[in-house]
């Protein structure tokens, strides 16, 4: 079995109030270590067996149709085992 | 006959019932259609209401873009059947690529819900043509996620060919680029707009009558046709 992740972010160029906000909160706790937050989104697909390239490009197509809107937000595909 | 504006009914829509009784008051006839078929039902235009439709789950209105009525309007909104989508429904239209850009968290994470004034900047739409150019209007915004996004690119061409319908005024509630409230798309008959002009049809429920522009304009539109 493996798993297909897909990690979904804002571009750099869309503003990201939620990575804002926790920015801000982070020096609250004591915490400053931080100079700038976004937040994203992950899915972890799983599949049985190894990721065929043909179920690798579905996974593309589905990230880019469904996961993600290539709009606002960009993707990066991964294989963990 | 009154000519009939459907209301699309996802799960998790909440203002189809008013959506409906503007069209109502406005004159025309409204026909519920529901998201799981590709009905149409032979209305002569569509209104995406406001909601949270599949509970808002991925982003907004991501997966009631797949529903099945939505193949329906697409494809009949490519080739000039008017849509309007309200708050959750420009959501869809953004996610459906009928309008360019997206719409994204308020700069200020807070769910916001006030009457806002906004200025109306195309009346060459079916759904604005019954207002004046520069019109001030007040109806109620209620969002948590209505600060629309889009590249610079877009947003040169969205002002360039004066497809901004409407402008918030006095005060910018979400960080929307150029105040943008509501765009339309190239041909006019697909419109998005984040307020919502079904809340505002009768002073004694709402701030204005305002809102009811919206649904007149369509119906006369429907008329010269």
């Amino acid at each position: 079995m493996a798993t297909i992740v897909v990690e979904v972010m804002l571009k750099p160029e869309i503003l990201d109030p939620q990575g804002q906000a926790v920015a801000s909160a982070l020096p609250r706790l004591g915490f400053n270590f931080a100079k700038a937050v976004r937040q994203g989104k992950r899915f972890e697909i799983e599949i049985d067996g190894e990721p065929t390239p043909a179920q690798i490009a579905q996974v593309e197509d589905a990230a880019h149709k469904l996961l993600s809107n290539p709009v606002i937000e960009t993707y990066v595909i991964k294989v963990e085992k | 006959m009154a000519f009939r504006i459907g209301v699309v009914t996802f799960p998790g829509s909440l203002d189809d019932f008013d959506a409906a009784r503007a069209v109502e008051m406005a004159g025309g006839t409204a026909g519920p259609l529901f998201h799981a078929s590709d009905d149409l039902k032979e209305v002569d235009a569509v209104v995406l209401p406001g909601g949270f439709s599949y509970g808002d789950y991925l982003r907004c209105g991501a997966i009631a873009r797949f529903a099945p009525i939505m193949e329906s309007i697409i494809v009949a909104a490519e080739h000039g059947f008017p849509v309007l989508g309200i708050c959750n429904g420009f959501q869809v239209l953004c996610e459906s690529h009928l309008l360019p850009g997206a719409l994204t968290r308020n700069q200020g994470l807070h769910f916001l819900c006030r009457d806002q004034k906004l200025k109306i900047e195309n009346t060459k739409t079916i759904w604005t043509s019954g207002f004046t150019e520069g019109q001030e209007i007040v109806i109620p915004l209620k969002n948590g996620e209505g600060s629309f996004q889009c590249d610079d690119e877009t947003l040169d061409m969205l002002e360039s060919q004066g497809r901004v319908i409407a402008r918030y005024v006095d005060f910018d509630p979400n960080g929307s680029r150029n105040l943008i409230a509501g765009i339309t798309n190239a041909r006019g008959n697909v419109v998005g707009l984040m307020p919502h002009p079904e809340h505002a049809i009768e002073s004694l429920t709402g701030p204005s009558e305002d809102g009811l522009i919206f649904f007149t304009s369509a119906l006369q539109q429907l008329v010269g046709r």
